[in-house]
């Protein structure tokens, strides 16, 4: 009973952290802000993918995991690449 | 009894994951705003990968959990340092109340490298700090 409430609470931080990420993807001044912010929402998904890993008892969720780690990675280096060479 | 210890690591794994967002959300400067998510969301994506080790005791699983967090470890602060080298290189303004700069002069934009020896400013081309929104100079 009580632990129901826990994991609640918890998924709705995760999507509280979402929301605020989200606005600053949409708001942040510069591009730079925007590549900091779409790491971050790769991280939180990542948390949310544990989170329900643990809640639904299947393991295989972290595989999913594992590839958006990979994928997170490269992305934002192909990123600073990018806007390094654009000056 | 090993579910509430669960709990406790993933609400503070969840719990940092919010201060991270919200340090993206309210710090006044893009270098502040990455220090505020390298670290923490690092960490808490650690402590709630390390919660789902301690849910399943499995060996296979353990191994595939701990492999995320040595990548995640090792890749957030590459990820970072190559995010805020080229967002130095793009002109990001600092925050107004910056006591110091140690990069100034010490970049060259001609070659993109790093010397160790400060240049004057007429020898080299300083950064050229642009303000505001970079979509609205190309459209």
């Amino acid at each position: 009973m009580i632990i129901d409430l826990g994991w609640n609470i918890i998924f709705g931080l995760l999507g509280l952290a979402f929301i605020l990420t989200v606005f600053r993807l949409i708001h942040g001044p510069r591009l730079p802000d925007r590549v900091v912010s779409l790491d971050l929402i790769t991280a939180e998904i990542i948390a949310v993918i544990s989170v329900a890993a643990i809640r639904a008892n299947q393991p295989a969720f972290l595989d999913v995991a594992i590839i958006l780690a990979l994928i997170s990675f490269l992305g934002t280096v192909a990123f600073a690449y990018y806007i390094e060479q654009r000056v | 009894m090993i579910s509430i210890v669960v709990l406790i690591l993933a609400f503070l794994g969840a719990f940092l994951v919010f201060l991270a967002s919200v340090g993206i959300l309210r710090m006044p400067d893009l270098f502040l705003r990455m220090s505020a998510t390298a670290k923490a969301g690092t960490l808490g994506v650690g402590l709630m990968l390390f919660a789902a080790i301690l849910h399943f005791q499995d060996f296979v699983i353990t191994s595939r959990a701990l492999a995320i967090i040595v990548f995640l470890f090792l890749t957030a602060p590459v990820a970072a340092h190559m995010i805020a080298r080229a967002a130095y290189f793009d002109g990001t303004p600092l925050w107004a109340g910056t006591v110091r700069d140690d990069l100034k002069y010490h970049y060259q934009i001609a070659t993109h490298t790093l010397d160790s020896q400060a240049h004057p400013a007429e020898e080299t081309p300083a950064i050229t700090v642009v303000e505001g929104d970079d979509f609205t100079e190309e459209g």
